[in-house]
């Protein structure tokens, strides 16, 4: 592996601090992943990009950098890649899903907020993230309270853009967030010094479009009711990085996968033994390195088979109208693709329980596992409808409150442990 | 014979129990866990054998938190699983709500025609759990099964805080202010109480509801709860092993099997 320490440093990160993390990565990945047994081959692409995370992409996105391109930092689904592509920006997801970052979050934010802000705030300020110094701007959104609080911290240190949410689906809501595209627009063009024609939106909305439908691809050979080509641990990783992959690559390498896995459909090549017990997990992202609670339910018995989340389904569900001719009608085509996610910020939000009741016949799940990181009031809330809904459905399902410590990884080994018992 | 050995290492004590091919307790006895499960396994180990049940000869299952300590099991299952079944053989029922008042969680378990239909755990802080009582049991000089029985006397006294921590400071304060022993054991037993009932009301259920664990010993507990469940609790004599049980008889599962 190449000696990236000379570019984190020209990155200004603290690098003494970051050989912390580089050392405790591929451990953690080990123990994770290349422990599994059968995995699909082209499984190599995704441990490469691991076992070099902070490097190789870097480098990709500094290079471009050179030429005058620039890179946009994202933390969450609803902001619109799109645009961001139309301007010739490229879009790098900036969620974080290390206990690593946890304390420098918490110099600055409550400890009663999720770790999933906490880690991301403290990846900027604690210089340890490549990707939190590359990006040129940072696009947020109001989907939480604690992200817009948090938003306002990381705005005394790098540009920052806030994209506004309408938390209903009214028709009215849908125009708002038209309009709040359209300001994106402006916003990236005048940034990145581009226009943004019908043409090239047309192309982006394409890219991206194909990349979403590989992701599903993969996502359709997990629906085999009598085989799992591929185990929820690796399928989580590949939803993980395409955040931050290119989208094109991502679309390609997702594909060759999703042919892979539907020849060991028809071979009957399954990672885990037949009658292993179904999992769907719902609830809060889970973003890179987060493999807790899918490695515990892996090792447990039972096979993770879908993921109700931003890092799931949420992420590449429903498409773009393509093929639209002006501006106006691609703006409200994307505002009403995006509207369609049934993020927990929604009020009311029936859809979500619609999804995981559609999920759960779709995936042939035997059981749900509603999984909440500590202090997200939205998803733990929600949780009370989703369980009840659920078990009306007569489909078992086992609320999860944890976060990105290890320190109840026992715990909840007993508690999925038991789940698993409880399913047969 | 084959017998069916269950081994139940929770974090406070290790139960063990054989049952005989027709579910008939042959043997039962407890040891405290101290701090190597691994060592208090060989101490029952050599406990089977001298009683005549060398788990190399019998079929052995272990449950509880130390479940995967025991170097001759033949599966570890979790304590969830095994206390719904232990409760099951003990109080002769196929539909009941298992609480077991546990050394460092406690579970409310919902069992229906001889299923495990839902569970709920404490997240992992020890409010409501057998080592909150075990902590202001020693700050007031006592041992817990006494300090239970003391809070009969008691009442008037209440404790707010659910964390152990916390609460021993409010029961420090209590003794420094003067208040009467019995009525801080009372304080102390109806927090407790209450904690679990709340979390017990989750599983909205009417069916016979029955307490396990070593708690389940303390008539005055299960009298307390009955009262905030407004149901009657039930409770066994063997009611402490009923993790133990249930592990032997998946441990008869494990040999039917075969």
């Amino acid at each position: 592996m190449a000696d990236r320490r000379e570019m984190w440093k020209e990155l200004g990160m603290d690098v003494d601090t970051h050989d912390g993390l580089c050392a405790a990565l591929p451990v953690a990945f080990g123990d994770v992943y290349l422990s599994q047994k059968n995995r699909p081959e082209g499984m190599a692409f995704w441990d490469f990009v691991v076992s070099d995370i902070h490097g190789i992409r870097p480098a990709e996105l500094l290079e471009a950098q050179k030429e005058g391109r620039k890179v946009f930092g994202t933390f969450c689904v609803f902001v619109p890649d799109e645009i961001v592509v139309a301007a010739n920006g490229i879009v790098t997801g900036l969620c974080g899903g290390s206990q690593f970052w946890v304390p420098d979050g918490e110099k600055v934010l409550p400890k009663s907020t999720c770790p999933l802000v906490k880690a991301s705030v403290g990846a900027r300020l604690g210089r340890t993230c490549p990707f939190f110094r590359i990006a040129d701007m940072y696009v947020g959104e109001t989907t939480c309270d604690g992200k817009k609080k948090a938003y306002e911290i990381l705005g005394e240190d790098v540009p920052m853009y806030i994209m506004d949410l309408p938390q209903m689906k009214r028709e009215c809501d849908m125009l708002k967030w038209k309009d709040e595209i359209v300001a994106f627009a402006k916003k990236v063009e005048e940034f990145t010094g581009n226009t943004i024609t019908p043409e090239k939106l047309d192309e982006a909305i394409r890219l991206i479009n194909n990349k979403r439908k590989a992701l599903a691809r993969v996502f359709e050979a997990r629906k085999n009711p009598d085989n799992i080509p591929i185990s929820g641990t690796d399928a989580l990783l590949v939803t993980q990085i395409a955040f931050f992959d290119d989208p094109a690559r991502c679309a390609e390498m997702c594909n060759k996968l999703a042919d892979e896995l539907e020849e060991r459909n028809r071979q009957g090549v399954s990672v885990f033994e037949k009658g292993t017990k179904r999992i769907m997990i719902t609830g809060t992202p889970m973003a890179i390195p987060n493999w807790k609670l899918h490695h515990i339910v892996e090792t447990s018995g039972a096979a993770v088979v879908c993921e109700e989340m931003c890092t799931g389904t949420r992420y590449f569900e429903n498409l773009v109208e393509e093929g639209l001719g002006t501006l106006d009608e691609q703006y409200m085509a994307l505002s009403k693709r995006y509207m369609k996610n049934n993020c927990a910020c929604f009020t009311p939000n029936p859809g979500r329980v619609e999804d995981i009741l559609r999920l759960a016949k779709e995936y042939h799940v035997d059981g749900v596992i509603d999984v909440n990181l500590k202090f997200c009031c939205l998803y733990d809330t929600e949780g009370y409808s989703v369980e009840r809904a659920l078990k009306e459905a007569g489909i078992p399902v086992l609320g999860i409150e944890t976060d990105y410590d290890d320190g109840d990884s026992e715990q909840l080994r007993t508690r999925i442990g038991a789940f698993v018992e409880m399913l047969g | 014979m084959m017998h069916y050995i269950g081994i139940d290492i929770g974090s406070t004590c290790a139960k063990t129990v054989v049952l005989d091919p027709k579910q008939e307790i042959v043997l039962s006895f407890v040891l405290p866990t101290g701090w190597s499960s691994v060592d208090t396994a060989e101490e029952i180990r050599s406990r089977l054998c001298g009683a005549g049940y060398d788990p190399a000869d019998n079929c052995c299952v272990s449950t509880g938190y130390g479940r995967v300590a025991v170097p001759y099991t033949q599966k570890a299952v979790t304590e969830i699983t095994c206390h719904a079944k232990g409760a099951m053989l003990l109080h002769g029922s196929r539909d009941l709500t298992v609480i077991d008042i546990g050394g460092q969680d406690t579970k409310i378990i919902r069992v229906e025609d001889g299923q495990i239909k839902d569970f709920i755990m404490n997240d992992k802080c020890s409010a409501g759990t057998g080592r909150f009582l075990e902590v202001m049991a020693n700050t007031l000089g006592l041992r817990p099964d006494d300090m239970c029985e003391l809070a009969r006397q008691g009442g008037g006294v209440s404790i707010s805080s659910l964390c152990t921590v916390f609460a021993e400071s409010e029961v420090i304060s209590l003794i420094g202010r003067g208040e009467k022993k019995e009525n801080i054991a009372f304080a102390v037993v109806d927090s407790i109480v209450k904690k679990v009932a709340s979390q017990a009301k989750r599983l909205e259920d009417d069916s016979l509801v029955c307490l396990t664990g070593g708690l389940c010993e303390s008539d005055y507990i299960r009298t307390a709860l009955g009262r905030q469940l407004r149901t009657e609790v039930k409770a066994v004599a063997q009611g402490r092993y009923a993790g133990a049980v249930g592990a032997a008889l998946c441990a008869a599962e494990v040999t039917k099997k075969r």
